[in-house]
This record gives C-alpha cells, structure tokens and sequence, in this order.
C-alpha cells in the first residue's frame, strides 16, 4: 500500500468514558447511532405489533392497559409514536448517522469526521431527543394521538382535541425540534468532511455511491431540518404560549368555542411540514439506493452499470425532492393548480428512479453473481424499490389520489419504498460492513434464513395494503368495527397481522447473529469481500486513527471489478497502476 | 489580501479541487501544529457558509409562514414599530465596518489594534442586543405582547430568533479574541474570517428581518 | 498434479469453481482456499448449497410474487365499489391506465431482476466488464419521461373537472360540517339562503350542533340531518367546513375525497346517477373516535327526495 505520512496523529484516548461514551471517534459514534437506531427499530415494531394485533382481536388483553383492552387512543399514540420513532430514530438515523459515520470517512480516506467534538454533539443531541420523545409515554395523558404528522389543530389546541394532546404532544414537538438540531449539525460534518478531507486522488468521479448518497442526503437534510425546526417552533407557541399561527378563529371543540385564537392557518404547517417531509423520504432511502448499487456492485463482480447516471440521478433526485411537498396535500384544500405543477414533478421523479432500477439490472447482468447475505438484501432491496416506487405514480396523479389519498394504499405505497427498502438497506450494509466494524464475520446461514423470513415476510404484509386501500379502508382507524364497509376486509387485516407476527418474531434471529457473531463469530480478514474501496485496505476493526497515519491515495474508481487484463477481479481503489496485475 | 467577503469566497472556491485533477489532501495545508490530526482551515469556511445555509433555510421558512400568514388572515393589525430598531440597525451595520477594520489591523499584525477593534465590534454586538431588549420592553409597555396578533407574534419570534443567533455570535468574537493559538487546529486567522463571515450574515439577515418586519408589519 | 496447480493457482485463483463436483486433489482445494473471499470458506463449512441453488429459489420467489400479485390485481377481489358517477368512472379509467403501464414496468422488472439474478449467477464464469451504455441509458430515460409525464398530463382532466370547473347552475346546495366524531348536513330550505351561525350556539346536545342562529330569519327554514338524501342525477354542490380540526369527506362510490379545513369552506361538486345508500367515513386522522366518524350518503328519486325533504320542513314547523 503506497502511503504518505499524513503529519499529526491522533492520539487515542484511554479511559473507558472517553473511548466508548463520550468519544469524539467517528466509529465509536458511528456505532452509537446504530445502537440507538436498533433500540429504537425494536420499539417501533413492537409498538406495530400491538397495533396489529389490536386491528384484528379488539378486545384482546393488553398488559399495559388497566381495563384490559385497548382503547382507541391508545391505538393512535402506538400509530403516532411508531411512525414518529421510526422515521426520525430509525430510518434517518441508521442509514445517514449510523453507517455514514462509520465509513464515510474511512471511504474518502480521511482519519476521522471534520469536526468530531461537533460530530459527538450531534449523537448525543439525537439521543436526547430520543429520551424527550419517548417520555411522552410516560406522561399525563400518554402520547400524543395525531399522528407523525401532527396536523393542527389537533396537534394545537392542547388536551381539549385528545388525550395525549396536552403534554404528551407538547414532548413530542420538543422532541423533534431537538432533533432537527441533532440532525443539521450533523448534516454540516458529513458535507465539509466529504468535500475538504478527501484523501489524494479521491476526486468526486472516483468516489463510492455511497459517498456520494450521503453527501445528497446530507445536504437534504442540511435544507429540509431547519424548516422543520421553525414550523416546530411555531406549533409550540400555539400551544404554550397561545399565538395563532396556525389556530384559526370560531372553533368549536366540543361544544366549547375556542375564543383564544384567531386567524391562523392549517394549511400553513401542512406546507412547512410537507418542505421538510418529502425531503425526508429521500433522507431515508438514498442512503440505501448508495448502499445497494455498492453491495451490487462488489458481488456482481462488475463495475457500478452507468456511474455517472447513478450520480446524476442521485443529485436529480434530491433537487426535485424539494420541488413536489405539494403532492402530499393534494385533497387538503390547497390550490387545485398548484395541485397540477406538484403533480407533474412528481411525475418527473419516477425518470431518475426508472434510471437507477435500470442501471441496478445492468450492473447484475452479465455479472458473476455471489450470493452472500449482503447481497442477497441488496437484490432486495432493488425488488421492493420497483415495487413500492411504481404505486407512487398512482398517488402523484391528483384524480386517482382524490380515491387513495389517505387509504391503506399510500400506507401500503410508504413502508415499502420508504421504510421496507430502507430497511433492507441498512441490512444490506450491516451485513456487507459488520466484519469492518467488529472483526468478526456474521453467520451467513442464519443470515439468509433471516433474509428469506424478512423478504417473504414484507411482502405478505405490505402488499395486501394495497387491496385494503383500493377497497377505500382509510388509513389511522383504531378499530374496523367503526364503519361498515370495512367489515369484508377482515380476513386481509389477519393475514396481515400474522405475516407481521412471524416476520417481526424473525427480526430476533438477526439480533442472535448481530450479538452472537460480535462475540464468536469467525474472525474476518482485511478484504472478506475482496471489495475495493478504502476501508478495506485497512484492519478489521480499523485502528483508532483509521490508517494508522499513513493517509492513502487514490489512483482508480471506486468499482474496477473483472478489469479485462488484470491477474484479479477487482483492483483497490489505492493500489498503484504498476502493482496491478501483481499479487497484492 | 483586499478585506471582504467576497475574496474569502473566492479562496474557498480555489481550495475546493477534489473533483480537478488536484487532489484535495489531509495535509496539504502546511499545517504544523503538534498532536492534532491535520485538517485544512479550508473546512472552517465551508461549515460557516452550509451552517448559514441551514440558518438562512430557518429563517426563510419563518419568512414564508410570515407572508402567507399575512395573506391569509383578516386579523392582521399593525402595531408602533419602535423608534429603536433604526438605531439598533445603525448600530449592528456600524459593527460591520469595525470588523473589517479589526482584520485590517490583524493583517498587518497590529495586534494590540486588531484586539481593541475587535472589542469595540463585540460590545456593539451586546449594544444591538440591549437595544433589541428596549425595543421589546417598549412594545409591553404599549401592550403588545407575543400573542397580541400575529404581527407581534411574528416580530417577537423574528427578533428573538435573531438575537439568538447574533448571541452566538458574540459568543464566537469572545472566543476568537480570548483563545490561544499555540496548540489549536485552527489558525487565528481563519478563525477571525470565520467568526467575520458568520457576523456580516447576521448583520444582512438582521436588515433583511427589519424590511420585512417594517415594510409587513 | 503440479502442472494443474500451476494452471490455475498462478493464473488466478478465482478461476477455479469450487462448487463444482470436485475431483480435484484436496490440496488443490485447500490452496485455492488460502486466496478464497471468507465467506465462501464459511459457506462450505456451513453446509451451503452452491450459488445455483440461491439463484434459483430467489429467481423463482420473484416469480412467483409477480404472477401472484399479477393475479389479485386481475382477480379484483378485494377493489373499489362501483362508480356512482361519470366523474367517477373517469377516476377509474385513469386508474386503470395507470394500472396498465405501472402493471407492464413491474413485470418487467421484477422478471428482469429475477432473470440476471439466475443467468448471472456465479458458475465460474468471469463477470464481463462493461462500464455504462450512453445510447441505452438515453433510450430508457426518454421512454421512462414519455411515459411517466404523459400518464400524468393525461390524468389531470378528471382533475380539472372536479376542481377548475365549479358546480352546474342550478346545483342543489349542501353543506357539510365535520366535528369530533361527527357529520353534519345542511339544507338552505325553501329560501334558498344559508342562514347565520355562532360558535358559541353549537351544542350538539341540545339539538343545535351547528349553532344555527336562531335570529335570523333565514336559518328559520335550514334543514339539519345527520344524514344526506340528494335526488339522483342532480348535480350536487358540497359546501366543506369543520367546526374543530381537520376532517375529510370521504364517499368512495363518489371517487371523492376532501379534506375539511378548520377557517375555510371548500367547494365541491358532484352528479351521482345510480340509487342507493352509500357510507362516507371520515379520512383524516381527528382524534380518537376518527374510526366511527361515519354518515351515509342516500342518492333516491325526485320523489323520495322532495318527500323527505317535506318531513324534514315539517318537523321544523312543529318545533
């Protein structure tokens, strides 16, 4: 490996607090993020769980409710608190904080993140919000009931519209202030250390499409989190303080007119929120389209089909993510014209979405196919995104969404392409990195018994979600009891619920393997993979200072897999053009 | 090296090579400080430029939820615009001349000069904020509070919204001027650009708040 | 021996397939094996059938799960009630279109996927180095705009035509008021005229759940139901408002949804053609009875409609 002394060097630190708890090492908080991610993961689903069980036995015994069954707003404080965890802990977190900081640095061949002080900020501001989120469980009145979203004036008015509205929800708006916060700082490191600390010869054309992913989503989030920020700040003095931001004049809740406020506009949160909200999915899921085309890539044994499309199509993505908020509000009483514009930008993002599901197929074909676990999620993940992609076209056409619109269709349409392929996504990249971070390889048989329980298992829940949806079942009912047409739709809501309940109870064989190989698996090498980029030219687990202080440089693109000529099918990104063709 | 921002910019800019065929480095700073690990002082200017990005964003959406709740409500009820603003302006807009006379002075190595300039911006800077203080305390002594209407509702989160981050601000130019450079990663030059660059921003984002807040109220 | 070790192993040892029967030296095997990604070395400790085996149950899986959901989405068992209205029915022609060309691209995707996932497979063959095709990827993406942006503009008639245009002159006036858990419905009566309302009226317990004000003398006449008759080939113009948070009328043999906005009063319209009574539920979350905010809609003859509409008169005079 040619190197260059890089000058300074990190000094590790040797107190437990200091290498574990508060380090300032991008590893470390790399794996802290992914630990609160999968505490939080579990507590999502098993706040899911509850809820589907409920759906389908009513007035089945839950342990934490005194009367014994569950009563409706508790079933919409598990909804608002199982999108809440999982969108903002979970699939913000795990992908972008977690695997990013992990490998984002050691990909661009940098010794750590730009500003680590600023980095172990981040984690421990998320954490934060985390514990301020999840005490709304705990508080008079419980969670709050209105849903991630947190549409005014429900989410406004305070006790009087639900329990759980009154502290319960003011926790809730603090909780995802803080971090919005936790986020834009981190959003800050990850850019300056993707454009200032790139290792010689890492030019932008060489950079892995992972890299490339989360610096997009990055700067998504660097521009979507502030909005969210000041729309947060807006909902808490409506509700603390008693402005009218959103609150309009003459309600009546009850029975007892609101005279407190006057004026306000709905709207106007759906607006900010939707800013940040759209945003968001691509914060969620272009960390795994970098990740998949990555996995792809390596165990294909081919280079990444169309490198500079997969870019493109990232950058394309991201830009019109902040031109389409309008498309979540098309029956909320916008204006029908703004209602045409959104809905054919929406449109226009299905071409850089078509462009990657293409060029994903052109990277497998042709290729020499090696079935780890890694790939098998990443494969995966290229079936769920085509599938949970395609019925957005269905959503983004005003006319068919005056249908769907709030059914069990865009439930459906969201957990596949934003939370399941996510998902996958971050299993892909668990799997695929896991000997990096710990040493030690995962198992790979219980791997792919967890894949096809996972794989099989999604798509029982999820695409039965669409006929509920086509059959007009709309979306956040505690009880189907309620309404009369929903009443044939019940054996779907069960085969639901027992998909969810074997699929779930599958998510422990992974926890088994994660805990199980951390400790006994076999040791892995430098290169298990015999993958390319920088962090595999390194010791499994890394050194404190990643390279030891001998910084490498880049000679090639991230994915010369079978170049035609060479003794090996792939050649590291650092090797130097005289070493290739000899052993290495 | 002319003292304005737009020269800061354009020297980010040079620094920027990664996608050229100069290679961006770990070191290729000269940077020759003893037990940290090597990082451009470039990286300084481009946190400080996307920090502001995702502040101006912050503010922008305040902005916007300031002009559609404007539109929309019929309840919009102007309210005095205190005096003291101007001044406040006159005062935040003074301390972005004595800046840049600050840095002159840290150029040609005035020290002992650069240090009293410097001062003289920071206690402009807690002046403004005093001043800020005066002009809410004249508003609750007309009796218009934060949810008096939403003009005040949006003046009161603008201006404190603001004051926070100019706090920061000050926050930052106690720090650059109280710090050693001896062992720190940052240079005391880059650190002086950065804290200028962020305190001319609050200074813009400050006369922009104030035309929207005279001109909207 | 060492004439095949020299073949193989010098040349590249990825060369060799260690999946296929092996009559091969055992040394041979365990050489290769030095240079062997790990988790290849694992598989065969772990007992793993070789890659075909992979290629083939994941290729087959995704077949199967295309020709299934091709089948429910044909089979329709589970689908939208029959359309009540020309609107309607344009709502489910754009549907289907969709329906159609999203139909074709999952298909052939996930039989693509499914196809290099079995004929790619690793058989020992080396992989084939190709970095991009411009000429392809130009293709793909022009059809992909074509296709997409053009189902969009296609739809966008049925669109216009619930919300550009505004309700037939003549329309029967609705309105409907959404609060927590309830709908409300609102004849302007004989007078033709709306009357007043104040919040501080509302109270549904005592019979007066839109605070009509009683001062006004054109409230006098205003028939309030829980239900909604309309007289079937009438166009109907609905008159959306909520008393507290956000609520959304939801009639799914109408294709309408709209959600009630606390502050606004929204205007839409429709003309069902086909008698019957027909369930609107509530769409967006309001609160923890959100699940039972139901009413019914009845779409009956001029005469049944003029009927109840003369109890409902009636029964205000008695009061």
């Amino acid at each position: 490996m040619v190197t260059h002394d890089s000058g300074g060097h990190h000094h590790p630190p040797t107190s437990f607090i200091r290498k574990y708890i508060f380090s300032t090492d991008h590893k470390v908080i790399g794996l802290q993020y992914y630990f609160l991610a999968l505490f939080s993961v579990f507590l999502g689903m098993a706040l899911s769980m509850l809820m589907r069980i409920h759906l389908v036995w009513p007035s089945a015994k839950m342990p934490f409710t005194p009367g014994g069954q569950m009563t409706p707003e508790q079933y919409l404080a598990l909804m608002t608190m199982h999108g809440s965890i999982m969108v903002f802990m979970v699939l913000t977190t795990a992908p972008q904080s977690g695997f990013g900081n992990y490998a984002l640095p050691i990909q661009i061949g940098a010794e750590d993140m730009a500003f680590p002080v600023l980095n172990m900020l981040s984690f421990w501001t998320t954490l934060l919000s985390l514990i301020v989120l999840v005490s709304a469980f705990f508080v008079n009145g419980g969670a709050p009931i209105s849903g991630w979203t947190a549409y005014p004036p429900l989410s406004a008015l305070g006790q009087i519209a639900g329990p759980g509205q009154g502290a319960g929800q003011t926790l809730w708006v603090v909780g995802v202030a803080i971090f919005c916060i936790g986020s834009l700082l981190g959003a800050l490191n990850f850019i300056t250390t993707t454009v200032d600390l790139r290792a010689k010869g890492m030019t932008l054309g060489r950079m892995p499409l992972t890299v490339w992913a989360w610096l997009v989503t990055a700067i998504l989030g660097l521009l979507a989190f502030g909005v969210l920020l000041a729309a947060c700040l807006l909902l808490l003095l409506d509700r603390i303080a008693g402005t009218s931001f959103f609150i309009p004049g003459g309600l009546v809740v009850t029975d007892t007119p609101i005279v407190s406020h006057t004026g306000g506009s709905p709207l106007l949160w759906q607006h900010l929120f939707w800013f940040f909200g759209h945003p968001e999915v691509y914060i969620a899921i272009l960390p795994g389209m970098g990740v998949a085309s990555h996995v792809l890539s390596t165990f294909s044994r081919k280079p990444v089909f169309g490198y500079k499309a997969m870019v493109g199509a990232l950058g394309a993505i991201g830009f019109l993510g902040f031109c389409v908020w309008g498309h979540h509000m098309f029956i909320s009483g916008m204006s029908p014209y703004s209602a045409f514009a959104f809905s054919l930008l929406t449109m226009t993002i299905g071409v850089p979405s078509a462009i990657k599901t293409f060029n994903w197929l052109g990277t497998l074909w042709g290729g020499r196919i090696q079935f780890t676990t890694a790939m098998m999620f990443g494969l995966g993940f290229v079936s769920l995104f085509v599938t949970g992609g395609l019925s957005g076209l269905f959503l983004a056409q005003p006319s068919i969404d005056l249908y769907l619109h709030d059914t069990y269709f865009v439930v459906a349409h969201f957990h596949l392409i934003m939370g399941v392929a996510a998902i996958f996504g971050i299993f892909a990249a668990t799997y695929f990195w896991f000997p990096k971070m710990f040493g030690r390889m995962l198992n790979e048989t219980i791997g792919k018994v967890h894949f096809w329980f996972t794989f099989v298992g999604v798509y029982s829940i999820f695409m039965p979600m669409h006929f509920l949806g086509l059959a007009g079942h709309p979306r956040r009912y505690a009880d189907t009891t309620g309404v009369n047409f929903l009443g044939p739709l019940h054996s779907v809501h069960y085969f639901i619920t027992l998909a969810a309940m074997i699929t779930i109870s599958a998510q422990l064989i992974f926890l088994f393997n994660f805990f199980y190989s951390m400790k006994a698996g076999q040791k892995a090498s430098e290169n298990p993979w015999n993958a390319t980029t920088l962090e595999w030219s390194i010791p499994s687990p890394p050194p404190f200072d990643n390279f030891a202080g001998r910084i490498p440089v880049v000679y090639r693109g991230p994915y010369e897999f079978s170049v035609p000529g060479a003794t090996d099918d792939y050649i590291p990104q650092h090797l130097t053009p005289e070493r290739v063709g000899k052993a290495h | 090296m002319p003292g304005t921002i737009t020269d800061e910019i354009e020297i980010i800019d040079a620094g920027r090579g990664g996608g050229t065929n100069v290679p961006a480095g770990g070191d290729d700073d000269g940077e020759g400080s003893f037990g940290s690990p090597g990082i451009p002082q470039r990286a300084y200017f481009t946190v400080i430029q996307l920090g502001l990005a995702g502040i101006i964003m912050f503010f922008m959406a305040l902005t916007s939820s300031f002009l559609v709740r404007k539109g929309l409500g019929n309840d919009w009820v102007a309210f005095n615009f205190p005096r003291i603003l101007w001044l406040n302006t006159l005062i935040l807009l003074a301390s972005s001349i004595t800046i840049q006379i600050a840095r002159r002075h840290l150029r040609e190595d005035e020290k002992a000069a650069f240090k009293r300039w410097w001062s003289v911006t920071t206690s402009l800077g807690i002046l403004f904020l005093a001043g800020q203080f005066i002009a809410w305390r004249q508003l609750a002594r007309q009796g218009v509070f934060l949810v008096t209407n939403p003009s005040s509702s949006f003046f009161y989160v603008l201006t404190a919204a603001h004051g926070l981050h100019l706090f920061g601000g000050i926050l930052a130019l106690v720090y650059v001027s109280h710090r050693s450079w001896r062992r720190s990663r940052v240079s005391q030059a880059t650190a002086t650009d950065v804290a200028s660059i962020y305190w001319h921003c609050m200074d813009g984002l400050w006369v922009f708040l104030f035309a929207l807040l005279y001109l909207g109220r | 021996m060492m004439s095949s070790l020299w073949l193989f192993g010098a040349e590249s040892a990825w060369r060799v397939d260690t999946r296929r029967p092996s009559t091969r030296a055992d040394h041979l095997i365990r050489v290769v094996a030095a240079n062997r990604p790990e988790w290849r070395k694992m598989r065969r400790k772990s007992g793993e059938q070789g890659s075909a085996a992979v290629a083939f149950t994941l290729a087959t899986f995704l077949v199967i799960f295309t020709v299934v959901t091709v089948y429910l989405f044909l089979a329709k068992i589970w689908w939208f009630p029959p359309a009540i209205s020309d609107f309607g029915a344009q709502i489910d022609a754009q549907f289907h279109r969709t329906l159609i060309i999203t139909g074709i691209v999952f298909v052939l995707a996930q039989l693509g996927l499914a196809l290099a996932i079995f004929r790619s497979r690793d058989r020992g063959q080396k992989a084939s180095f190709f970095e991009g095709n411009a000429v392809i990827e130009f293709i793909w993406t022009l059809a992909t705009v074509i296709m997409f942006v053009g189902l969009g503009l296609y739809g966008e008639h049925a669109w216009a035509e619930a919300h550009f245009q505004g309700a037939a002159r003549g329309a029967l006036q609705l309105e409907v008021t959404g609060q927590q858990f309830a709908w409300n419905f609102r004849y302007a009566g004989p007078d033709g005229k709306f009357g007043g309302t104040k919040p501080e009226l509302v109270s549904a317990s005592s019979g007066n759940p839109l605070g009509l004000d009683p001062r006004d003398p054109a409230s006098k006449d205003d028939v309030v139901s829980p239900v909604a008759y309309v007289p079937v080939g009438q166009e109907v113009e609905l008159l959306i408002k909520t008393q507290d948070v956000t609520h959304s009328f939801y009639v799914r043999e109408l294709r309408l949804k709209q959600d009630a906005v606390p502050g606004m009063t929204i205007h839409m319209h429709f003309n069902a053609t086909v008698p019957g009574e027909y369930e609107l539920a509530c769409a967006e979350l309001c609160g923890l009875g959100h699940y039972r905010m139901r009413s019914f809609v009845s779409v009956v003859s001029r005469d049944e409609f003029d009927k109840w509409m003369g109890d409902q008169e009636a029964a205000l005079q008695q009061q």
